[in-house]
């Protein structure tokens, strides 16, 4: 995967995941763009287009779209399937996930989103150990003891 | 309520765009105080605020220090926003990313797995090849002796290395090759998410690991025939995601080499006919089946299976599984044609879809498909398809149908019908290098010629928008008119055409290129003489020309405007000479483009539920 935006029915950037080096200019040109075609497409369209020279994946959840660029050689269905399962994520992540709950904690998503791909690709199948990771990692977080004490693995 | 809370509360009751400003201005104002002042705890709100502000398009480097600080601070949740920010604000063309080097060097060998992680994630976000080159040795000892939790994340972490810089594939080969003996399933997607990059990169790579395919094959088996496993079913499949990606490694292993696809065979089919295929991840591993089976060395029977997979992927409600079958279609087409013909007459149902990208993939292969043993119905199908498709496919239709045409034409008649057909319904988006073949082809049909200009003319009284269309009509007019006038033809109805009609029609189309009607030279002569004045220089030109052709050189004239050679293919001066019915000056339909819309706003109704409508 390339990249991965969030974004709402008014354009509105949630979330930027970028898998490739580029500036920021270039990000916010692209971002433009894309955002303004995807908006473009009818309800009943396909979810995959050809845009420049890349494959686009993106589904529409509530107020919310999915947009996925993807390789040429990468499977459209199971990156529909990918952007399916950060949703079910969030979605037990939060209770009941909204647009709001994103724009709040968006942080949280990108912690969520960073347990589930690393690199632009899948790094753990099951649903239930990207929550438990998550989980120890917010405790963590949590706890008085912050210091952490730095120590060199043999 | 948290500080970033409210921030983000301040920002959005902002009303305009330039209230909005101001809110930011003064968070990033207070962001940056914050940052200078001694460590007060809050330092991770800050930079997740100033993270906020950044997603919302506004400048926000002056916090790319602060992520390298934080970095490097020992609290877990400062380290967590840390490298957060270090992946949105800095990439590897800035220099402050060479600072976190040292960073992640160290944290990737700590003792807490989770800053581990936080290291290796960001490591393979944006990593710069010379970070790459610093660290492989670490991720190469990580992907050996570690817990499953870092292993898989150290074998992404390696295929970003490897994209980076090519040559540190040979470090991670032996390491990738015992991490596919591993049970857990993260591991085993990296491992094989691994190899796939090693084997594309390198050829001898690819040969040394064609040995692994029994053992994904087994692998493979496991997770098809295995009862259900709640950790990893997705619908009734055991983990799709890492069926999927063990499918392309095995596409990459068995291309070209007889051995590998064989040992692959029989699991292929297994998969093929045992995969659900009602929901899309099923039909998500059945597609990556199709795509392996068809780019290895398979039997013949399994090609079979796997195009059919294609039709009644065509088949399908879902126009995404309906597209994806087009653009797999469309590869093989060349190589298994017969095999994609017995599905021509779903294909030409795709045709009628509502979606245009579904209906131009639909396009391009009825192109392909079409042969001289179904020329006739396909070209039925085309031509109405052309009648009613979207703008930006009409050109290429139309081009489309000329080829198919002109290859696997079963009569000249029909021939000509068929160019005819497609001038009226498309005239205005036919290639202009079309219309001198067009003519060439009409010259070329002698016995037709009666036919051709009666029907061409009955065609230019109807309408004479069409631009192509009305430039080979008034040719064929001037070249054919005679037999125009002539009434007789054994092809169309007889109808007594009269020189003054056809007159009209050619002075509505302001031009005056009559050359075979032999009466009324009195009506023609004055008509040419008044565009003796014309202000198109070309028109004038011309004018003048006949003119002279009618009074100095009347004599002349008979010889001069014989009837013309039938045009060679690819003869010099293939632009029509004298008598030819040249361009007529912009009758061009006006081309209005729509700007499209973009959805209507919607008032801020935030309390939705996550419809997982899969």
């Amino acid at each position: 995967m390339q990249f991965m935006l969030l974004f709402s029915r008014q354009g509105k950037l949630r979330l930027q995941k970028w898998y490739v080096p580029l500036s920021d200019k270039e990000k916010k040109k692209i971002t433009r763009e894309l955002v303004q075609t995807v908006l473009a497409r009818k309800p009943k369209m396909c979810s995959f287009l050809e845009w420049r020279d890349l494959k686009v994946v993106y589904k529409r959840y509530a107020s919310l779209y999915f947009c996925c660029a993807i390789e040429d050689q990468d499977n459209e269905l199971i990156t529909l399937e990918i952007i399916h399962r950060y949703v079910e994520l969030l979605d037990k992540y939060f209770g009941s996930v909204c647009e709001l709950d994103i724009i709040f904690n968006f942080e949280k998503a990108y912690f969520i989103l960073d347990e589930f791909l690393l690199g632009g690709e899948a790094q753990e199948t099951s649903k239930k150990n990207v929550l438990k990771a998550i989980e120890q990692a917010d405790l963590l977080q949590e706890t008085k003891e912050q210091k952490v004490k730095l120590s060199i693995l043999h | 309520m948290s500080p970033g809370t409210a921030m983000i509360r301040a920002i959005r009751s902002a009303r305009t765009q330039c209230e909005e400003r101001g809110v930011i201005q003064r968070e990033c104002a207070a962001i940056r105080a914050q940052f200078r002042q001694a460590d007060n705890g809050g330092r991770s709100h800050n930079l997740a605020k100033l993270l906020y502000v950044h997603m919302l398009g506004y400048p926000a480097h002056f916090g790319q220090m602060e992520c390298v600080r934080m970095i490097a601070s020992p609290r877990y949740s400062e380290k967590r926003v840390g490298y957060l920010g270090a992946m949105m604000l800095l990439d590897e063309k800035q220099d402050a990313s060479l600072l976190i080097t040292n960073s992640i060097k160290n944290d990737l060998s700590h003792s807490n797995q989770y800053v581990q992680s936080l290291a290796l994630c960001t490591l393979a976000c944006m990593g710069s090849a010379e970070m790459c080159r610093d660290l492989a040795p670490e991720i190469d000892r990580l992907l050996r002796a570690s817990n499953s939790y870092i292993k898989k994340k150290a074998a992404l972490c390696a295929v970003h290395i490897v994209r980076k810089v090519h040559d540190l594939g040979e470090l991670f080969a032996p390491a990738a090759r015992s991490l596919l003996a591993e049970k857990n399933h993260g591991v085993l997607h990296g491992a094989v998410v691994l190899i796939i990059e090693l084997c594309e990169r390198n050829p001898e790579t690819l040969e040394r690991f064609r040995k692994t395919v029994p053992d994904l094959v087994q692998i493979m088996k496991g997770l098809v025939l295995s009862g259900y496993s709640p950790e990893h079913d997705v619908a009734g499949i055991s983990d799709p995601f890492l069926q999927v990606r063990i499918l392309r490694l095995l596409r990459i292993l068995g291309h070209n080499n007889e051995g590998a696809s064989d040992a692959m065979n029989d699991l292929l089919a297994q998969v093929a006919t045992n995969t659900d295929s009602t929901k899309t991840v099923g039909n998500a591993v059945l597609y990556e089946t199709v795509l392996t089976v068809l780019d290895i060395k398979s039997e013949s029977g399994l090609r079979v299976l796997a195009v059919n997979i294609l039709g009644r992927f065509l088949l399908n409600n879902d126009r995404n599984i309906r597209y994806i079958a087009m653009t797999s279609l469309q590869k093989i087409v060349g190589t298994d044609h017969n095999a994609v013909q017995r599905h021509r007459g779903t294909i030409v149902d795709c045709l009628k879809d509502q979606d245009a990208s579904v209906k131009r993939r639909a396009l391009e292969l009825s192109l392909a498909l079409v042969s001289a043993s179904n020329v006739r119905s396909m070209m039925k199908e085309l031509l109405l398809f052309l009648s009613s498709c979207p703008a930006e496919l009409k050109a290429h239709a139309a081009s489309g149908i000329f080829n198919a045409a002109e290859r696997y034409a079963p009569s000249q008649r029909w021939h000509i019908d068929t160019i005819l057909h497609v001038l009226t319904t498309a005239g205005g988006d036919v290639r202009d290098e079309t219309v001198p073949n067009l003519i060439q082809l009409i010259t070329n049909a002698s016995e037709l010629h009666c036919y051709t200009v009666h029907k061409l003319y009955r065609a230019l009284l109807t309408d004479i928008s069409q631009q192509s269309l009305v430039q080979v009509a008034c040719w064929c007019i001037g070249e054919y008119g005679d037999l125009l006038l002539r009434g007789e033809c054994q092809e169309t109805e007889a109808v007594q055409v009269h020189a003054d009609d056809v007159l009209d029609a050619l002075e509505t189309v302001l031009q005056s290129h009559i050359t075979r009607i032999t009466d009324n030279v009195d009506r023609i002569r004055s008509i040419v003489s008044i565009y003796g004045s014309c202000i198109d220089v070309e028109l004038q030109q011309r004018a003048v020309e006949y003119n002279a052709l009618f009074k100095k050189y009347d004599h002349m004239r008979a010889a001069v405007l014989e009837r013309m050679p039938v045009i060679e293919k690819n003869s010099p001066g293939h632009t029509n000479g004298e008598s030819a019915g040249e361009a007529i000056k912009d009758i061009q339909p006006a081309k209005i483009k729509q700007g499209e819309p973009l959805l209507p706003p919607q008032p801020a109704n935030q309390v939705h539920y996550i419809d997982t409508d899969a």
